[in-house]
């Protein structure tokens, strides 16, 4: 039993994987899906376009897994966005774990993808937040968002507010990259590895 | 607008990290490691690292020291040096990196661009691109990291900036080569005229002399960062210093 990254695709996973060996956290990269079903933490995370890792997810067996995962699940980046029923990028549907649909960033004048450091505001207290304030800085790349809304525990704002960081019973995620956040990044993702399982 | 970044850039030679301007001698200036962890520590939002002779050796980015700082730093890492393909860019990414930074390579096959975009996602796709006025407009130029292998290419900055962004850039670094090295400050009036053409974040690159020359790329090109290398790493200014001067300026950085 450890924590399992799940391997979609290719891409930067490796950072991920540094944060948690940074943290002296046995961590598995796979795609295996008894794997997947059979550890302790799951983290999802994302890179490319919902529609394309949703295919992915579907093409290894995932997607049932991913849902019927009951131990703490966090999903990255995309790796959020693919947990709420839809998304606009590719009108793709998601795993279906928070409700709502994912949107593109509505810009008018605003830089796309919204890429760097924004600042966090927490929305509600939680342990997955626990040492982490408003205002603390954590970095971003994206140019879909989540909506507002009972999952929300910390927002951040470009153009208009978004869920930066969710929870609901076992279902987290994170719209920034706590792997290259910095110390507060570590925070939240040390956090995620001492929720109760 | 997220907090505007400052961005140091490592130039690595021979697994080290050399300084110098660029066309004159280098002199070495540590480990990759406790180079970009020091910058780390100092506030920087971003390393760059760039394997200065990767091009004009004709091989790709080292993926040892890569993977080595990639391992170490949790803040993002982008790598630029000799990438020409799909390959050696995913190579990169799986040795840690979060972006890549393609140059002469893309300019003479733009088709490398969309490809890593379709294949790992716009977001690790950075062009950069060198730049500098002759005869009035802003031409492009290759293989400028060795005097003997510079050249110009027929295209235009700001034609070559639109045409990256469309095959599916996440960002550009526009370094403007008039004023590398001189430490008068970034080509704001290029700078910005690169600005007005695009969607995706730009960085200023080339000119930073004085912590006042941050806020000033800021407020007159309105850029989502600015790199620099020599000021850095000669401690001319620190990352602390060109982040208070962006702060007093009314400028949000982290």
């Amino acid at each position: 039993m450890s924590t399992a990254v799940v391997k979609l695709g290719v891409g930067n996973t490796a950072s991920v994987m540094f944060a948690l060996e940074r943290l002296g956290v046995e961590a598995v990269l796979t795609e295996d899906p008894a794997r997947i079903a059979a550890a302790e933490r799951v983290i999802l995370p994302g890179v490319g376009a919902a529609a394309h890792a949703m295919s992915l997810i579907d093409a290894r067996g995932l997607r049932d897994v991913l849902r019927a995962y009951k131990q703490p699940l966090l999903g990255i980046c995309l790796g959020q966005q693919l947990l709420y029923e839809s998304s606009e990028e590719g009108d793709a549907t998601g795993l279906g774990l928070l409700p709502g649909r994912v949107r593109r960033i509505e810009a008018r004048d605003l830089i796309i993808p919204h890429m760097g450091w924004s600042a966090l505001s927490i929305e509600r207290s939680h342990a997955l937040l626990e040492g982490v304030q408003t205002g603390d800085y954590v970095y971003f790349v994206h140019s879909y968002i989540c909506p507002l809304g009972d999952a929300t525990l910390a927002s951040s704002e470009y153009g208009e507010r978004f869920s930066a960081v969710v929870g609901k019973d076992n279902v987290f995620g994170c719209q920034f990259h706590p792997e290259r956040s910095g110390a507060v990044g570590a925070r939240i993702i040390e956090n995620f590895l001492r929720l109760p399982c | 607008m997220p907090a505007r970044r400052i961005i140091p850039c490592l130039d690595v030679k021979g697994g080290r990290v050399v300084k110098g301007v660029r066309f004159e001698g280098h002199t070495d200036a540590g480990d990759p490691v406790e180079l970009a962890l020091r910058y780390r520590d100092g506030g920087a939002d971003e390393i760059v690292i760039y394997d200065i002779t990767a091009s004009a050796e004709q091989r790709t980015v080292d993926y040892d020291w890569l993977a080595r700082v990639a391992r170490a730093l949790d803040v993002p890492l982008c790598v630029a040096g000799g990438i020409r393909t799909l390959e050696q860019a995913i190579a990169c990414l799986e040795h840690g990196a979060d972006k890549v930074s393609v140059n002469s390579p893309a300019l003479e096959r733009p088709e490398l661009i969309t490809e890593i975009a379709d294949a790992a996602g716009s977001q690790c796709v950075v062009v950069g691109v060198d730049s500098r006025k002759i005869d009035g407009e802003w031409q492009t130029f290759q293989y400028t990291g060795d005097a003997s292998t510079i050249r110009r290419t027929p295209r235009l900055m700001l034609d070559w900036i639109v045409e990256a962004q469309e095959r599916g850039a996440g960002e550009v670094v526009l370094n403007c080569m008039d004023q590398d090295g001189v430490r008068d400050g970034y080509d704001i009036p290029q700078l910005a005229a690169a600005r007005e053409r695009l969607t995706i974040p730009l960085i200023a690159s080339g000119g930073a002399g004085a912590a006042r020359h941050f806020p000033e790329v800021f407020a007159g090109a309105d850029v989502s960062g600015a790199l620099a290398a020599s000021i850095f790493h000669f401690n001319r200014v620190s990352i602390a210093e060109a982040k208070a001067a962006s702060r007093a300026a009314g400028f949000e950085v982290r």
